[in-house]
């Protein structure tokens, strides 16, 4: 359990439960006492000018990769019996060192490594693409995130983040539309990351309670168990917000769709809908009709717009033919 | 805006029906109740939120409330949580 959101040691890093194409499969092969150390910043190092003796502008904040190239030079130190650059390097408080390739480093490096508290993790896989995934993981791992109160669902592929007050009956619409057929991401707290700053991913902020759902007058209901697997997903890209609202007769809503709201989260402009709760609103197939609406507008149509246009031109044809009619000369 | 900070007395900490408990107080009050605990902010009118804090025994727990009766809604949450809920003190 993390205990404060902003630290991220090397131990998390191990426990990361990854799925197959994102596996780091790291194992911890000495420096247990330092499985502590903090990971502060979201980048790899290639250590291979350090140990060549060159420590200015070493960057011994990040993670130290060692791929054959630094474990080949790492043998010839010792047949040179040279420790000084290895010793050197471990002066450095580095969050911890990993060799690739399943590769592993001498006796006499582990032992250094072991006297300084640094961990020293290997993984079977090669440094081109272990570099490629810790740097896709940590990325995300150091996004900007937030949470908020609201449940998202994925509605035709679009991820809609429900949002309103306590009571408006956002579970209820969510709990309809699982019954519908669409997928519950999270509800109540949905943990939002700004992934590549453009993309917004939206998750459960707790594993612990997965995909449960807490309605008025049945309690807490697990929709894995009652809905089957098919009705729900881990996480989902926030595409479209529907705030709903209790309906007030002062406030204009939007009548024909051709104003776009939006709504700020973490810096990204998402599109948004006012969507106001009478008795008698089917607040589920509004909200289905949002969704395929938001993606004809990705193919490019867009419903409100193009009706406008066709009655503006029907509009100027009319207006053409009554001039043609009424002119004197005819 | 009105900030009170109080600490997990019951020894179970706070599971399901705690924070029942919690939000059905909260919702009685129109102000907008939030729980803050190491930097995790939530709305105490929401359960599976609550529960989200992982508020063990003896965790702090900063409550916050804006709102026409900020003070009375403050005031009966830190109250809930200082009895313990009826619960198995610690």
């Amino acid at each position: 359990m993390e205990t404060e959101p902003s630290t991220f040691t090397v131990l998390d890093l191990i426990d990361l439960d990854l799925k197959e194409q994102n596996s780091l499969d790291l194992k911890c092969v000495a420096g247990r006492s330092g499985l502590g150390r903090q990971i502060t910043v979201p980048d790899f190092n290639r250590p291979g000018l350090a140990l060549a003796g060159f420590f200015e502008s070493f960057a011994w904040d990040k993670l130290q990769i060692f791929g054959r190239g630094e474990t080949a030079y790492l043998v010839k130190l010792e047949q040179e019996n040279s420790h000084e650059s290895v010793d050197r390097l471990f002066s450095y408080s580095i969050p911890c060192c990993i060799f690739t390739n399943s590769l592993l480093p001498s006796k006499s490096f582990l032992d250094a490594a072991e006297s300084s508290s640094c961990p020293v993790l290997s993984t079977p896989l090669s440094s081109s693409e272990f570099s490629s995934r810790i740097l896709r993981i940590l990325y995300e791992i150091f996004a900007p995130k937030t949470t908020m109160h609201g449940v998202l669902v994925e509605v035709f592929g679009i991820g809609i983040l429900l949002i309103g007050d306590s009571g408006v009956g956002k579970s209820e619409t969510a709990l309809e539309l699982i019954e519908r057929g669409h997928r519950l991401v999270a509800d109540d707290v949905v943990e939002i990351r700004c992934v590549n700053g453009s993309v917004l991913m939206g998750q459960g902020a707790n594993k612990m309670i997965g995909h449960h759902m807490e309605i008025r007058g049945l309690g807490i209901i697990n929709i894995t168990h009652l809905f089957g697997v098919g009705a729900i997903r881990d996480k989902k890209q926030v595409q479209l917000v529907c705030q709903l609202e209790d309906w007030n007769p002062e406030k204009v809503y939007d009548r024909i769709g051709m104003d776009e709201l939006t709504c700020e989260i973490l810096g990204v402009k998402v599109p948004k809908l006012e969507i106001p709760v009478k008795p008698g609103r089917n607040i589920p197939i509004i909200v289905e009709t949002a969704a395929m609406n938001e993606r004809l507008k990705k193919m490019g149509y867009h419903s409100a717009k193009e009706f406008n246009q066709n009655i503006v031109r029907w509009l100027e044809s009319e207006n053409e033919r009554t001039l043609y009619f009424s002119r004197d000369d005819y | 805006m009105i900030e009170l900070e109080t600490t997990i007395k019951n020894r179970a900490g706070i599971h399901a029906r705690p924070s029942a408990l919690i939000a059905q107080t909260a919702v009685k009050y129109s102000s907008r109740i939030f729980l803050e605990k190491a930097g995790n902010k939530i709305n105490a009118k929401s359960i599976m939120g609550i529960i989200t804090l992982a508020a063990s025994f003896g965790s702090v727990i900063k409550i916050t409330a804006e709102g026409p009766d900020e003070q009375a809604a403050a005031e009966a949450i830190k109250a809930l949580f200082d009895s313990g809920f009826n619960e198995e003190l610690g």
